[in-house]
């Protein structure tokens, strides 16, 4: 992406691709931009992402470190795949190891400056020619020294350095909450040009992080909070909700949901880049529909990848096996992969990644996820429905039919949190229900939604049997089964309020007479 | 102990020809006559000419008094204006009088 909105300022491509997205096409060229963040918010991991990202792209960088010995940097970033000492090996990387060394006793006597240090950068910039450079942090810098006054006037000379030096920088500096000034010591009144913030903000007992660009001096960037991951050999991961959604694209052709009378329900099947969520109490057959999904799926020769939050593999296997799938044999065609985790393992932002990946990697044509409900505790709702955004956007774009699940609170009727959060994401909603009737409790499936096409408006009743998923007729002598509270009414009544609806719409067609009659 | 007999080892970063500069040195080279009579070696190092020996040094501010030896290592960070300071930095007792007081010593 190039600047053609904003000629004045060309943007430097970071490589850190969903960065680059928000930021569209990349931070200020030949400027420094300041990375605020609280204490743990991942501003060392940026800064240092930033560079790796630059060395991948072949531009050199030095990292200037006021907080951390370079040792240690060397040590933590490891974990994220970057060999640090490697790239200084091989000319790529200078570290300015600026870090307090509390072996050595320091007495100030008189006035002096931070000569010294900008000699340093200097010199580490033209040894290994680099582009870009990472400060971390500015707040360290400020402990070091007594004289405030005299560092925040040495660090404006730093900035000022750096922009004469030509390249690209980072600057983190602390702050002391979440939402509060910019940054510590006043630092933003002479590095304002650019503002990213990085937020990792305790909500409901759970962790959530983000990146806001505040703004770009000249130039323009997506606006509000993106919230971002850092994961293990992937560093700074920014999952870009809105510039996702407009690359969806729509298709027409219809796959079979592996069960032709919910095909026929469905008016002909699923569109091959929809997702359908499946919603039913405990128990009404939401983990059959998505076996069925994935078996017909399979049927076709099409990979299918089943996430599964709730049970473990051997339940799953046996159950599929008593509806008559042999997973276990899907699996060793390599048509069918199934991922079994606690949901509670990672957050809801690293979960999107994780299986982005897996998506990646594995390439399926179809995919489950059992259920969306099992994931919905792990973080606020904010950042549930982020991650379901997320999720179907990604999957929508690799042309992947989708199925979630989702678990409603009450056995019989009602809705569930994640039902009401989502639905308007997902573009079909198949219901299952329980309904009572006369002493029995029997399972009944609508569709309630399905974009873009006409759909079966019946409540069916259906049977779970050795070869799966049977639908039968409507319930059409019941009322109120959404609700979860059925009233049987008698033949005469249902007749009635039919031959008043078709006088009043004239084309409609008449009901089937009731299942239970 | 043979403070008597040491000599001081000294090296003082400095930015150019500053002002700072040379007012750090007047007063390193007047502190070291009055109070170490001879007993020392001075290095004084240009970080514009030898960024690479700051670095090594870990050098920040300048100017930066290092006292190598004796041991242990002290550093001094500033123009050398604060006399007392210079001394506490460098521990040398004022007056010219030798450095090998033992509750000076055992204090460090």
């Amino acid at each position: 992406m190039t600047n053609t909105n904003h000629p004045a300022v060309e943007k430097l491509r970071t490589g850190i691709s969903s960065l680059d997205i928000i930021a569209k096409g990349g931070l200020p060229k030949n400027r420094t931009t300041l990375i605020s963040g609280t204490a743990g918010s991942g501003k060392t991991v940026f800064a240092v992402h930033f560079l790796a990202a630059g060395i991948e792209l072949g531009e050199p960088g030095v990292f200037v470190t006021f907080e951390e010995s370079a040792a240690d940097v060397r040590k933590n970033m490891q974990s994220f795949g970057w060999d640090l000492a490697q790239w200084e090996e091989e000319g790529k990387l200078a570290f300015v190891d600026a870090s307090p060394d509390p072996q050595v006793e320091t007495v100030e006597s008189g006035e002096f400056d931070l000569g010294a240090l900008v000699a340093r950068v200097q010199n580490a910039v033209n040894k290994v020619k680099a582009t870009r450079v990472s400060v971390d942090s500015l707040g360290a810098v400020f402990s070091q020294f007594e004289d405030q006054a005299m560092v925040r006037g040495e660090l404006f000379r730093i900035a000022s350095a750096l922009k004469a030096m030509g390249v690209t920088a980072i600057l983190t500096a602390e702050r002391a909450d979440d939402h509060g000034p910019v940054a510590r010591f006043g630092v933003e009144e002479f590095i304002a040009d650019n503002v990213m913030i990085l937020r990792n903000a305790l909500e409901d007992e759970t962790r959530r992080r983000t990146i806001e660009i505040l703004k770009f001096r000249g130039c323009d960037h997506q606006k509000g909070e993106y919230p971002f991951t850092i994961i293990p050999d992937g560093g700074v991961i920014v999952i870009p909700l809105s510039a996702m959604q407009l690359s969806m694209k729509s298709s027409n052709v219809r796959i079979s949901s592996g069960n032709h009378e919910v095909d026929e329900m469905c008016g002909g099947g699923f569109f091959r880049d929809s997702v359908t969520l499946v919603s039913g109490a405990t128990g009404t057959g939401k983990t059959l529909t998505v076996a069925q999904f994935l078996q017909g799926g399979a049927a076709n020769g099409e990979k299918c990848l089943l996430l599964a939050f709730e049970e473990s593999r051997d339940q799953l296997v046996r159950n599929a096996t008593g509806w008559g799938f042999d997973f276990e044999q899907m699996e060793r065609d390599g048509l069918l992969r199934v991922v079994c985790d606690y949901p509670d393992l990672s957050g809801l932002e690293d979960w999107l990644v994780t299986i982005q990946g897996i998506i990646t990697e594995f390439g399926p044509q179809r995919m489950a996820l059992d259920s969306l409900s099992a994931l919905e505790n792990v973080g606020t709702l904010k950042a549930f429905r982020e991650f379901v955004i997320g999720l179907t956007s990604f999957i929508k774009h690799k042309e992947i039919t989708g199925m979630f699940t989702a678990t409603t609170g009450t056995l019989m009727g009602g809705d569930s949190i994640t039902e009401s959060n989502i639905s308007t994401l997902t573009d079909s909603i198949i219901l299952l229900r329980y309904v009572e009737m006369f002493g029995d409790v029997k399972r009944g499936i609508t569709v309630l939604k399905m974009r873009g096409s006409g759909h079966d408006k019946a409540i069916r009743e259906f049977t779970i049997g050795k070869d799966g998923m049977h639908v039968g007729r409507a319930f059409r002598n019941v009322t109120g089964i959404l609700s979860g509270a059925p009233v049987h009414v008698t033949p005469g009544d249902v007749e009635r309020v039919w031959s008043q609806y078709d006088k009043a719409v004239g084309e409609r067609r008449r009901p089937e007479t009731t299942s239970g009659h | 102990m043979e403070e008597v007999l040491s000599k001081y080892l000294l090296t003082l970063y400095v930015t150019g020809t500053s002002p700072r500069t040379r007012i750090a040195i007047d007063n390193l080279n007047r502190i070291c006559k009055q109070e170490l009579d001879g007993r020392y070696e001075l290095e004084i190092v240009d970080v514009l000419e030898h960024p690479q020996r700051a670095e090594d040094e870990k050098i920040l501010a300048t100017p930066t008094l290092i006292k190598q030896l004796p041991l242990p290592l002290r550093r001094v960070i500033g123009d050398l204006s604060d006399k007392d300071k210079v001394l506490l930095g460098l521990e040398v007792r004022p007056n010219g009088v030798s450095s090998s007081s033992p509750s000076f010593n055992s204090a460090t």
